[in-house]
């Protein structure tokens, strides 16, 4: 199950343990990504809290936890490619892995077609 | 929340044949490849010459080095050589119109330098008996003096070292006083036009930022201002001329508003140049404002410094003026650089840096206000003015006044509607004015427009001059209308180097020099 | 005005153009009251001739450092720089240009950057350092903040052997932004206890080597005991020559390396603008205040400079950023590194020890006086003496009757901690062997 916030993430939920990333579209805006800071793992996240920074050239953006959670892995491929997240964004450029409290509420997250839908408004 | 302000920082590749294809050197004319020290300089190679050392006992314990440093040498000829050939790479306003918006590249000129190595002035050790440096200090409180009459101010702490560092001067000021009054204000409003400097201080010493949005017409409102002023704002920030070259039209009501709340106003000085002996900020109830000696004054950029960001300050914080300052008595300058030294009334906060400030840019700003005169001054800010909005009578037919219901000051601000459909972007069409023999303006800044080209001609510009970059401008907004893209997207085609890869720069970073390894 | 190309006439044609009728009109969103209608309270514009007159005046009042022995250090050091350097740093393409934000048209900028980073770090024994900071001090302000964002810690350990000005800045900046810091007593005797007064809290500890006393602190045990507990090590250095003669702070476990550069390229000035030197381990990078120059490629693959990393800096980070720095010191980098590239390491070497040997035989003369203790066991090209007599009055008296600059008394630095029998004499290669001969006689003479 895939899912999106406004803040142009994705979240892929499999069993208790979301996936998160920046979309495509994310990455577009930002332009060429030169260095992600991740958090350790181990680190709860609350939502809406930041959970890392993306970095181009240009720009710097807060990536925010979309849901509660603690960090299991983050992706150690982005350290020395941060390209990645250009290249693959929704697939190899993911960014960390958080496993969810039981019962999580996923209800305000969009899904792909709501999303897109949101993307045209911009 | 996203930050949208991407744009592309890797080149596409060049389309064309490289233009150095043709020479056996790389060189092209008067364009010379240059290497760096590290690969012509030797070890073993001096352009000093000094006598050898007798060999007497050493004094240094067990310090002394054993390991070799790795700097090269160079022969005198060797070295003027090298260094002049990269000069030949740069711009400079020397050389030609650099309208980069809010940095002021005004004329520099000589006598300036000439009068800071004097050598009174530039072989002076900033310890020695004040009683042998008293014309270096009448210099310190000349400059002080005419700072405090040109803005309506109370008094001027002259150490801050840049812009930035005047900033924090003067937010430290507003700081010492809000503790003094035992009042804990700890927000500080910075509106979404403000340069990147105003937050970062304001945070940098503990304040909360808290951000005004900017009207429609590229000013801030007082309306704005009164509603997000609580008990807990401190100070507001604000620039005057602002960001999009506007005079703020209710920074009256501002800063009555923010002194109703028991605040500070203070005021980013970067566009001071425009209002020069036009209008106080002290009249308009600024409370500190820094004063960059390297915009207004002429003391020259140096290829990013050294500046010197003196701070004005009103009567409600003059008291806590920083250390070290100095004082007239009896017709004689007093260096006060100790809190034992003060007086009743005196309560410095602290201290900024070592010594007294940047004395060698004094010494250059003293000899400009001397040379301009009141007269000269204000007739200065009326030309920078005056230039601007000529270039934006000008160009505006053609390209897009941002906010187009207010005069400009210094600076005139255009969008890049004016691009729309055209493929080029603000970027392209900044670097299509290096083909065209131009430094671009300021590009991308303030944040609060798209595509922002910030344009300010100052007033070192003939008419002649300003005719032809007006002409050179209407030329290339008529070639993007046309389609002529390539003329943008692959330019800079003549420069010393064409579009850098700023994301290879970024991603894996190579910030000096490495010895390669031998290719066997 | 000889600044001012408009005429008359051009200005009403612009002003026609524009479609007002007079500049004021321009000025109309300056409330009306507050536009000033006649000119402030200054001088009028002056000629060249006039000018110069006026500050002639002022700048004879001054005694220059040429024209006396002279023997004054603690932080400015007087050395000959060769007239190559003023002259390239007058350079129009140098001198009147800007940050390099376009980097295809500063090239010269950003390699006489990228080669001065590169010089920095390797005079330094670090890993890499920035394109400068406004000068010493203030780089030992940006440092403290960096190791507290590096350690999350909020407390700086100083040493009482640090340049007083320098830890008066680290202090203001600390008060402000209610960070902590546990400043040690002068450290006269050489003898302070340290490492004690680190502990899990500390963040950093600053040290300066040679010490404002002129001693020559042992780092490493300084840099284990801080790494021991998880701080930096902070070593400060102001007479940036030192570092050709002695162990570079790298070498000895430094974290981050602050110099002031003065010495190299730049006049005393009066105490500026000088080069702040600011060098650091790499993996500490992303979080260094100020510009760095990157190599990379252009378009067509040759090699090139740009300013990077900047999403650390305040015009993309705002109130995020490692600092509010949004300059260098640019043309003192460039002097510094103009007078490094003459020197290279062969005239660096020789320079420091001529320093050092010219320092050794003032200390050796002056240990001889009776009553005059020189305090250092180790210094470089500055020494501690302890007078008979108050030390600011024998300067005092040394400058005016005499003409000689005898050097600094610590009571300058430190009005209140009752050193006032302390000098510190600095001696370096601008002085003649009659120079030290007069300072010594001159000394004996008033005891």
């Amino acid at each position: 199950m895939k899912l999106y916030t406004k803040d142009h993430e994705w979240i892929a939920i499999d069993g208790d343990v979301a996936t998160v990333g920046i979309t495509t579209y994310a990455q577009e805006q930002l332009g060429d990504v030169v260095f992600v800071e991740l958090p350790d793992v181990g680190k709860q996240l609350s939502k809406g809290g930041e959970a890392a920074v993306v970095e181009s050239v240009k720009a710097a953006s807060e990536v925010y936890a979309p849901l509660d959670g603690e960090v299991v892995e983050a992706n150690a491929k982005l350290a020395d490619d941060p390209g990645l997240v250009n290249l693959e964004p929704e697939t190899g450029g993911w960014f960390v892995k958080m496993k969810l409290p039981a019962g999580t509420d996923t209800s305000e997250l969009m899904d792909e077609a709501a999303y897109e839908a949101f993307v045209q408004t911009l | 929340m996203l930050n949208d302000k991407g744009r592309p920082t890797r080149p596409e590749a060049a389309d064309e044949a490289p233009a150095t294809a043709s020479t056996f050197t790389g060189n092209r004319a008067l364009d010379v490849e240059e290497a760096l020290i590290f690969e012509i300089g030797r070890a073993e190679v001096t352009g000093v010459d000094l006598p050898t050392p007798k060999g007497a006992k050493s004094r240094l314990g067990a310090h002394a080095r054993t390991t070799p440093i790795a700097l090269p040498g160079l022969a005198e000829p060797e070295a003027v050589r090298h260094y002049v050939r990269l000069s030949r790479k740069n711009y400079s306003i020397d050389a030609g119109l650099y309208p980069l918006g809010s940095c002021t590249m005004k004329h520099n000129p000589r006598l300036n330098e000439k009068m800071a190595r004097l050598p009174g002035f530039a072989d002076v050790h900033p310890l020695q008996p004040t009683g042998t440096v008293e014309g270096a200090l009448e210099v310190i409180a000349d400059v002080g003096r005419w700072l405090i009459e040109l803005t309506g101010m109370a008094a001027c702490a002259m150490s801050p070292k840049a812009g930035a560092h005047g900033e924090l001067a003067g937010m430290m000021a507003i700081k010492a006083a809000l503790s003094a009054r035992g009042s804990s204000k700890p927000v500080v409003l910075v509106p979404e036009s403000a340069h990147g400097t105003n937050p970062a201080t304001a945070a940098l010493i503990g304040f909360e930022v808290k951000s005004v949005p900017a009207r429609a017409d590229g000013t801030v409102a007082a309306a704005d201002v009164k509603a997000a002023i609580d008990d807990r704002v401190g100070a507001i920030m604000l620039t005057n001329p602002n960001t999009c070259g506007i005079f703020e039209p209710e920074v009256a009501e501002i800063a009555a508003a923010i002194h109703d709340a028991g605040g500070y106003f203070y005021a980013d000085g970067a566009n001071f140049n425009a209002i020069v002996g036009k209008v106080r900020p002290g009249d308009f109830g600024v409370d500190a404002m820094h004063i960059n000696l390297h915009k207004t004054f002429s003391t020259p950029h140096g290829g990013g410094g050294p500046g010197a960001g003196p701070v004005v300050l009103s009567e409600r914080l003059a008291a806590f003026a920083p250390l070290p300052f100095v004082r007239i008595e009896a017709g004689r300058p007093v260096l006060v650089e100790d809190p034992s030294q003060t007086r009743a009334g005196e309560t410095p906060y602290g201290r900024l840096a070592a010594f007294h400030g940047q004395m060698g840019m004094f010494t250059r700003a003293l000899a400009y206000m001397l040379s301009h005169g009141a007269d000269g001054l204000r007739q200065a800010s009326e030309d920078a003015v005056l230039s601007a909005n000529y270039v934006r009578a000008s160009l505006q037919d053609l390209m897009t006044v941002a906010f187009p219901d207010h005069p400009s000051m210094h600076e005139v601000l255009f969008d890049d509607r004016f691009l729309e459909g055209t493929g080029v972007t603000t970027l392209d069409f900044a670097k299509a004015m290096i083909d065209e023999g131009y430094h671009p303006m300021t590009m991308y800044f303030p944040l609060v427009v798209h595509g922002a080209m910030l344009i300010e001609p100052t007033e070192s510009e003939s008419k002649a001059s300003l005719d032809l970059f007006v002409a050179t401008l209407r030329d290339l907004v008529m070639g993007a209308k046309a389609g002529d893209a390539a003329r943008f997207t692959q330019a800079p085609r003549f420069s010393p180097r064409r579009r850098l890869d700023e994301t290879r720069a970024a991603r894996a970073p190579k910030l000096k020099w490495e010895k390669p390894v031998a290719a066997e | 005005m000889r600044y001012l190309p408009l005429t008359e006439s051009d200005r009403a044609e612009m002003l026609a153009r524009i479609g007002v009728d007079t500049v004021d009109a321009l000025y109309s969103d300056v409330p009306a009251d507050e536009l000033l209608d006649h000119l402030l309270d200054l001088p009028k514009a002056k000629g060249e001739m006039e000018v110069e007159r006026i500050m002639g005046r002022m700048a004879a009042k001054n005694l220059t450092a040429s024209a006396a022995p002279f023997f004054c250090g603690a932080g400015a050091y007087k050395h000959h720089v060769p007239a190559t350097v003023d002259h390239l740093i007058q350079r129009s393409e140098f001198l009147t240009s800007y940050t390099p934000y376009q980097p295809e048209i500063t090239q010269g900028t950003l390699q006489v950057l990228f080669e001065f980073q590169t010089q920095v770090a390797n005079l330094t024994g670090m890993e890499v350092a920035n394109a400068s900071m406004y000068d010493g001090s203030t780089g030992a302000g940006e440092a403290v903040l960096m190791a507290h964002r590096v350690t999350k810690r909020r407390k700086a350990v100083v040493s009482g052997g640090l340049h007083p000005h320098y830890a008066e800045v680290i202090a203001t900046l600390s008060a402000m932004a209610s960070d902590e810091v546990a400043r040690l007593a002068p450290n006269v005797g050489g003898d302070e206890d340290l490492l004690s007064a680190i502990d899990a809290t500390t963040s950093c500890v600053v040290v300066q080597s040679p010490d404002v006393f002129g001693r020559i602190v042992d780092l490493k045990p300084i840099a284990d005991a801080a790494h021991a507990v998880g701080a930096l090590l902070i070593a400060v250095v102001t007479e940036v020559i030192s570092l050709g003669a002695i162990e570079p702070p790298g070498a000895r476990g430094a974290d981050i390396v602050v110099c002031e550069g003065q010495s190299l390229g730049n006049p005393l000035g009066f105490g500026g603008p000088y080069v702040g030197l600011f060098a650091a381990r790499s993996k500490y990078v992303r979080q260094m205040p100020g510009r760095l120059c990157g190599e990379t490629v252009d378009a067509e693959g040759k090699r090139g400079f740009v300013l990077t990393l900047s999403t650390r800096e305040q015009h993309i980070r705002r109130e995020k950023a490692t600092s509010n720095i949004c300059t260098n010191a640019g043309l003192c980098a460039t002097a510094f590194s103009i007078h490094l590239t003459l020197l290279g390491e062969a005239g660096l070497s020789r320079l420091a020890a001529l320093n050092h040997e010219a320092a050794c035989e003032v200390a050796d003369a002056l240990a001889n006086l009776p009553g005059v203790e020189v305090l250092n066991d180790t210094f470089f090209n500055e020494f501690t003496v302890k007078l008979p007599v108050n030390a600011a009055r024998l300067v005092e008296k040394l400058a005016k009757e005499e003409g000689i600059l005898a050097g600094v008394p610590v009571s300058r630095l430190l009005p209140e901690a009752g050193l006032d029998d302390l000098l510190l004499v600095a001696v370096t290669e601008c002085s003649t062997a009659d120079d030290r001969a007069a300072l010594v006689a001159a000394i004996s003479e008033a005891l």
